[in-house]
């Protein structure tokens, strides 16, 4: 046999051998399928890798991974990426978290994290429901969403993750549905290879506490537009946006976060003084 | 997103027999997880069933591995291989599973994946004239048609009229 060798690794070697515990048919299957093949696309060695999460369903994944991985404290999975980053520039820094996680408890650090550039891939799998804990609305959860933890829905408008990315100086902004596994695929390795804070949104359906998302698979569809890289075109294009466009959004141009910090092998008390700002 | 059922242009034999393996190797692997999956959740019989499609797809690769003896096979990335649809088309769609799901239910999204997968190597047979392309394309379709056969065979033994829905004394969603 002559198989044309390549030094990329394959999607098997970013698995670790653990079995997740997630609901048969769960999105975040999805996600972890992408995410390894998007490793496995960009040739990083899984050594080079670190996957950093705060809490919940979709936080479980860095343990599915055969990465540096650091299952952090809820809602904080971005303070710990942007300061592994910082220290550690040669790694690649992927931050996992779910909609309850990211855009909740963790809603000051996404606002500062897009703000802050730094170089790192922050992938939120979208749900719109605390699954962990049963059930609960989210900050995704659309007003409406009946059920026995909010008999008549919230009321409350929903939080909408591009907008906020977008207005907060996110360099790379992309919305996927989980089940569109190559399309996931491509735009996690355009976002790990984008400059700067990338935040991509992947809509994950919870089949067990809402089995309607099912639906997903047939609501999303590719944007009509091509991204831009002008934020006040992308924010005209989001604010008429159904919730299921996929695709590319935003491609910016801020030149990333760099530290001025020259031996981050010395005390980190220095670096963290000129990260606190 | 399903599985794609038509392939792009293949170019050659070499190229076939490394979207043939990396096929087979895909639905080992995703009828590993599923089977695990089962395991996870207490379904025995689905866990059983899975492990074993997933046993038969890894023979099946292991006889291209075989056939590749020889010839010249292109190194694919994952983004680069010719499928249709989002994933490779003996892939089952995780999406589409359920922790209650019973067996004949496993087992027709088990039919589709065959189906879409003899579906490929169909229309690849039909639509190359690559003597050595062909060939392989005809084998192909022709286990693939055994797999499905394989999996009708067991949908037998779960008639529809003996499908027993599987009760959850302890539902995830309770309305008041």
């Amino acid at each position: 046999m002559n198989i044309q060798q390549s030094p990329n690794f394959k999607a098997s070697d970013y698995k670790s051998g653990l079995t997740p515990v997630w609901c048969p048919g769960c999105g975040d299957f999805h996600v972890l399928l992408s995410v390894t093949k998007a490793l496995a696309e960009l040739g990083t060695p899984p050594e080079n890798v670190a996957v950093i999460s705060g809490i919940g369903c979709s936080s479980r994944i860095p343990a599915y991974t055969n990465c540096y991985g650091f299952h952090g404290v809820h809602g904080r999975s971005l303070a710990l990426g942007a300061g592994l980053k910082v220290a550690r520039p040669d790694l690649t820094v992927m931050v996992m978290s779910g909609d309850g996680d990211g855009f909740s408890i963790g809603g000051n650090h996404f606002l500062h994290a897009c703000r802050r550039n730094v170089d790192m891939t922050y992938i939120v799998m979208d749900n719109r429901v605390y699954g962990m804990t049963k059930g609960q609305p989210s900050p995704t959860t659309e007003p409406d969403w009946d059920s026995a933890l909010s008999p008549g829905g919230t009321g409350l408008s929903p939080f909408h993750p591009l907008v906020i990315a977008l207005a907060s100086g996110a360099n790379f902004v992309a919305r996927e549905f989980s089940g569109d596994i190559k399309g996931s695929t491509r735009t996690i390795v355009e976002a790990v290879r984008h400059p700067g804070f990338s935040f991509v949104e992947i809509l994950s359906p919870c089949v067990t506490f809402r089995p309607d998302e099912r639906q997903w698979k047939t609501q999303t569809h590719a944007a009509s537009v091509e991204a831009t890289d002008d934020p006040a075109r992308a924010a005209r294009r989001i604010m008429t946006d159904d919730g299921f466009n996929v695709g590319v959004l935003y491609r910016g141009r801020r030149k990333p976060y760099e530290t001025h910090v020259s031996d981050l092998a010395g005390d980190p008390a220095i670096l963290e003084e000129e990260f606190a700002v | 997103m399903t599985a794609g059922v038509t392939s792009k242009v293949i170019g050659s034999a070499g190229e076939l027999l490394a979207h043939a393996y990396q096929m087979e190797l895909e639905a080992q692997e995703r009828y590993g997880y599923l089977a695990d999956q089962m395991e996870m959740h207490n379904n025995a019989d689905l866990a059983k069933l899975f492990r074993e499609l997933a046993r038969v797809e890894g023979i099946h690769a292991g006889d291209i591995l075989e056939q590749m003896q020889g010839m010249q096979v292109p190194q694919i990335n994952p983004l680069d291989y010719k499928w249709s649809g989002s994933e490779s088309p003996e892939a089952l769609d995780m999406g589409d599973m359920h922790y209650m799901m019973t067996p004949r239910q496993a087992l027709l999204l088990a039919l589709k994946a065959e189906q879409n997968a003899f579906e490929f190597f169909d229309h690849l047979l039909k639509s190359t004239d690559d003597e050595d392309t062909r060939r392989f394309a005809a084998e192909f379709a022709e286990e693939e048609q055994e797999h499905v056969e394989l999996v009708l065979k067991e949908l037998k033994k779960h008639p529809e009229s003996d499908e027993r829905t599987r009760e959850d004394m302890d539902p995830p969603i309770q309305q008041e």
